[in-house]
């Protein structure tokens, strides 16, 4: 392990991607946290609305739920924590509980699944103004243990194999849900749920 | 309802298939009157596109009736509207700068990734144009589904019949966008290679902006009888060598724009054809980066490229030399139909801007596998089909 090449992706202009293309820095989120390894996903977006107002929307967990592709519900609780389910195949749910770690309003939010999570994760959302007049950029970072055995295969699953293409679909999905109000679908009608409106679509705001 | 549906090469099908429904807020539901077949639309055909899906609805030039509205549509019920090939939100940084066919959220989020890895950025959604562009339902059906309805459409007075307005879908502000980015100034001579229908349209809008002269380059007779028919003089290529024509009628100094209104298919690596905004049918020659070399080399110093024609992968033996000594500036890209439907649509109403002598052909939706053959196999004589779906 080499802790050089973990300061130089810290230092790096642009450290999330320096991060996730560095090996290293996923040695060391694991030995930070005790796991046995970790994997690092992240990815920056541009959103067109006020700072404050997309970290409200984040900051309120129950959204995410509408945007996240395999979270089916995020539920606080009065402890601070909140319970994430996360629908499995063959109708199963994986559950956890989740505590904020740091809360700087309109700048950050971070978390970390609670001891005895199946799926241990940790969180990052940092929102900064973009240039004058552009919005607002995001970046999210997830440092997740891979279990093995019948979970691992469950989490290649959730993360389609390749994490990151499920971290920009995701952040894709909050983007269209900020911008317009909607989360874009061609989805082909189904004639049996004629009028269903799907998931993070009738209720939405911007 | 019934809709024209890809199965593949030269197998296209008119189905019973599922209505459409208001799916999000801002959706709307049109039943479509008119709708025309695109020459991008033969590149399906031919099977050059991937990623399209057996059962696809095809189309992406089409209008019609509202009949239905979701809760943030601004559209009513019975309005007759005109609808933009390009779907575009309004609310990102691209829509508000006007740049449409550059939304970042058109496409939904699990189909953006392959134009991502391809172009480092996603594309906008495209009716009707494989799962690149979306995955859209196109307008070829008796009803479709019109996302963002209240950025896109624009409806148009009973008093203008379909064949004059169903082309600011696409081709007419294509052409006009095309001919914009050649910067025309007074005294200018502008030279339109491919007279399928956006080099027509170019040709209009470019004398309408100004300009002294346009020049014509095709060898279909019929097309090349349209441009002239239109103001342009013409060089059919099969005649005379087109460098050294253009050289003699310009005085030596060459054409001060050029426009490239075909396209490449490149080959091997076919999404070129991904979205066309050439809607020609012509073909230039069997080398056709040949179109875009010889544009860049006729051009005078110091003068303007226009691309409307698409490319979609990667150009062999460009001129770079060429463009960069003689200072050329490039302009290009998939058409931002929003920008120009009103002003468009005011200058068809004041008989400024006609459209109605493209068509050549009018078929009902049931006979559009054979709109579909016809257009592809007698280009001379097939210069746009329209089909009625009611």
């Amino acid at each position: 392990m080499s802790s050089e090449n973990v300061e130089r992706a810290l230092e790096s202009d642009a450290p999330l991607s320096a991060a996730v293309h560095q090996r290293d820095v996923a040695h060391a989120a694991a030995e930070e946290r005790s796991w046995r390894e970790a994997a690092v996903v992240g990815r920056t977006v541009t959103i067109n609305r006020p700072r404050q107002e997309v970290y409200a929307f984040w900051r309120d967990f129950r959204n995410l739920a509408r945007f996240l592709e395999n979270i089916e519900s995020v539920e606080p609780r009065d402890d601070g924590r909140s319970r994430w389910r996360v629908a499995a195949p063959g109708g199963r749910t994986v559950e956890w509980d989740s505590v904020v770690t740091a809360d700087q309003p309109g700048a950050l939010i971070a978390w970390e699944s609670a001891d005895g999570a199946d799926i241990r994760n940790t969180g990052t959302v940092e929102f900064r103004d973009a240039p004058p007049g552009r919005g607002t950029e995001v970046t999210a970072t997830i440092v997740y243990d891979p279990p093995g055995g019948d979970l691992g295969k469950l989490v290649a699953k959730l993360f389609q194999k390749e994490p990151k293409v499920q971290t920009r679909r995701d952040l894709r999905r909050f983007k269209q849900l900020m911008e317009t109000g909607e989360i874009s679908t061609s989805a082909a009608p189904d004639p049996e749920h004629a009028g269903a409106a799907p998931r993070g679509g009738a209720q939405a705001q911007g | 309802m019934r809709a024209l549906t890809w199965h593949g090469k030269h197998d296209v099908r008119v189905e019973t298939v599922p209505d459409p429904q208001i799916v999000n807020p801002r959706d709307a539901i049109i039943r479509v009157t008119s709708t025309a077949i695109c020459g991008s639309d033969l590149h399906l055909y031919d099977s050059y596109i991937p990623t399209m899906h057996k059962g696809d609805i095809l189309g992406h030039e089409f209008m019609g009736e509202v009949v239905d509205v979701g809760p943030g549509s601004t559209l009513q019920k019975g309005q007759r509207v005109v609808v933009p090939f390009v779907i575009a939100c309004g609310k990102c940084f691209f829509c508000e700068k006007q740049q449409y066919s550059a939304c970042d959220n058109s496409n939904p989020a699990e189909k953006a990734d392959m134009s991502e890895v391809l172009y480092g950025y996603p594309m906008s959604g495209i009716f009707g144009y494989s799962h690149l562009t979306g995955g859209y339902a196109g307008g070829q059906a008796e009803y479709v589904r019109v996302p963002y309805s209240d950025v896109g459409p624009i409806v148009v007075p009973d008093g203008l019949e379909d064949d004059r307005v169903l082309f600011l879908s696409d081709i007419l502000p294509t052409g006009w966008m095309a001919a914009e980015n050649c910067d025309i100034e007074p005294g200018d001579t502008v030279a339109v290679w491919g007279c399928g229908p956006v080099g027509l349209f170019t040709i209009q809008s470019a004398l309408l902006m100004g300009a002294h002269r346009v020049i014509a380059i095709d060898h279909y007779p019929r097309r090349l009888e349209l441009a002239r028919s239109m103001g342009a003089e013409v060089i059919n290529y099969h005649d005379v060598k087109v460098r050294e024509a253009l050289y003699e009628m310009t005085g030596g100094i060459g054409p001060d724009a050029v426009v490239d209104a075909v396209g490449l298919e490149s080959h091997g690596f076919t999404i070129d054809n991904m979205i066309d905004a050439v809607k020609t049918t012509t073909k230039l020659g069997t080398d056709r980066a040949h179109v875009l070399r010889e544009a860049i080399l006729a051009c005078r110093k110091g003068g303007r490229v226009s691309i409307p024609g698409v490319y979609g992968g990667f150009g062999d033996k460009i001129p770079i030399g060429a463009l960069m000594e003689k200072g050329l500036q490039i302009k290009t890209g998939q058409t931002h139909v929003q920008r120009y439907l009103r002003p468009l649509l005011e200058m068809i109403g004041e008989g400024k801007v006609d459209t109605t002598f493209l068509i050549s052909h009018r078929l009902p939706l049931e006979d559009a596998p054979e709109g579909y053959k016809m257009f592809k196999t007698q280009q001379n004589e097939v210069t746009k089909v329209v089909l009625k779906p009611h």
